[in-house]
């Protein structure tokens, strides 16, 4: 009796690991990008597998990837509300900026050798909010929709979001250009 | 389509969510609007500069197996010691010894201060994880195994430390009860001594360094460091349990 109450546990685990454990890139990079910091998105996407499994019932089939990624977003934001408080209710403002016309031709950005390390820079310098629409579009090749269901935003939103995460960036790259010379 | 339509409709454009219809309209407009044209060549080159500019970080290679046996043995929910018998009676029989001695040698309590009693009830506490058989809850000697199992357990997040290139390697965590509240007893081990590194959110936020004391043949080093209490306790040397605690510190 307690053996047969095993095989189908079993089983659970095995399909948990065969839908879940491909998408462990798309995890681990958007918790480096939403933490900026490879131990921290370590020990936060095991979380998520954790919750993930336990809460792997209320998994219906269809996208995995943006469901583990949904868990992935949450469990991000409450570690960074608990330990980077600062950074949440500081970082972000919509409308700070998103009116200034585009300051930056991307073009110059190519010309340069050490782009890669600059837009890195950027892009971790963003608002979290800006830096996480960015990721999952740019990135992860994320739809507005999927994008809109893993950060709880509507799809309007999402793309308005990506439009000023874009002229941040843009201002962001600009600065550091600028400071260079 | 005019510019202005055009422009609204261009970061869509390129992100590829418009319906085939508007994808035609606004190709057509391109090709007859060096503006438009121009926005969308700038949009573009941005577009390509992050895909293959910024760095897209794939999970490290031991993190799948960390992953699976995290999920293994959150599964199962019970000491690993009770799976392996015989390991824990090669554990018990080392430390069971010192336990029963200490245990007779303990006096009763002298004065009421809740310093003191609060020191009696660690001591208390660190001679009965070695008696009874219940010194660890989850027994590995990963960080990343002890850690998250402490989640959703404890309101807090207890640091536990890898230290086991200077000799004091993990070997597991467990739940306790200090002071009528829930804390994290992370298990370290020197030789043959048993550190218990009791954690637990501070009473007062002021980073402070107690005075160390020895009691019943036990040491207790205390310590708060950004809002977390910190006790050491251990029968292990005095230097020898500093050094640990500076370790400790240094890594948290």
């Amino acid at each position: 009796m307690w053996d047969a109450r095993d095989e189908p546990e079993e089983h659970t685990l095995a399909r948990f690991e065969e839908v879940m454990l491909p998408h462990m890139d798309a995890a681990y990079n958007l918790a480096r990008w939403l933490t900026r910091n490879e131990h921290d998105a370590e020990d936060l996407v095991q979380e998520c597998y954790l919750r993930a499994f336990k809460f792997f019932e209320s998994f219906h089939g269809g996208n995995a990837r943006g469901w583990l990624l949904t868990i992935v977003r949450n469990t991000c934001y409450t570690w960074l509300r608990e330990h980077r408080a600062d950074e949440l209710s500081t970082s972000f403002d919509e409308d700070i900026h998103s009116t200034e016309a585009d300051p930056f031709d991307p073009q110059k950005l190519l010309l340069r050798r050490e782009s890669s390390q600059l837009l890195s820079q950027a892009l971790e310098e963003l608002p979290l909010e800006f830096r996480e629409v960015l990721v999952l579009r740019e990135l992860e090749g994320l739809s507005y929709k999927e994008i809109a269901i893993i950060a709880g935003i509507p799809p309007g939103t999402v793309m308005s979001r990506l439009a000023r995460a874009r002229t941040r960036l843009k201002q962001c790259l600009s600065t550091l250009i600028n400071k260079e010379g | 389509m005019n510019c202005a339509d055009s422009q609204a409709a261009l970061p869509s454009y390129l992100d590829g969510e418009l319906d085939p219809l508007r994808n035609l309209e606004i190709e057509q407009h391109l090709q007859q609007c060096a503006a438009c044209s121009q926005t969308y060549t700038a949009g573009q080159t941005l577009q390509t500069a992050i895909k293959t500019g910024a760095p897209y970080y794939p999970a490290p290679a031991n993190l799948r197996k960390r992953i699976r046996s995290s999920i293994r043995q959150e599964r199962k929910g019970v000491p690993v010691f009770a799976a392996m018998p015989w390991r824990w009676l090669s554990l018990a029989a080392s430390v069971a010894l010192v336990a029963i001695f200490a245990w007779n040698v303990v006096p009763r309590p002298y004065g009421l201060d809740t310093e003191h009693l609060m020191t009696e009830e660690i001591v208390s506490s660190h001679v009965r994880s070695l008696m009874a058989s219940h010194l660890v809850d989850v027994s590995s000697s990963d960080r990343h195994v002890v850690k998250p199992w402490f989640a959703g357990k404890l309101d807090f997040s207890p640091s536990v430390v890898d230290l086991i290139d200077h000799g004091f390697p993990l070997i597991g965590g467990r739940l306790d009860y200090l002071d009528k509240r829930p804390v994290a007893a992370v298990v370290y081990q020197r030789r043959e001594h048993v550190i218990n590194l009791f954690i637990r959110p501070a009473a007062h936020d002021a980073d402070a360094v107690r005075t160390p004391v020895t009691t019943q043949g036990y040491h207790l080093l205390s310590w708060t460091r950004a809002g977390m209490t910190y006790v050491a306790v251990s029968d292990l040397n005095t230097n020898e349990l500093l050094e640990f605690v500076r370790l400790v510190q240094a890594s948290t």
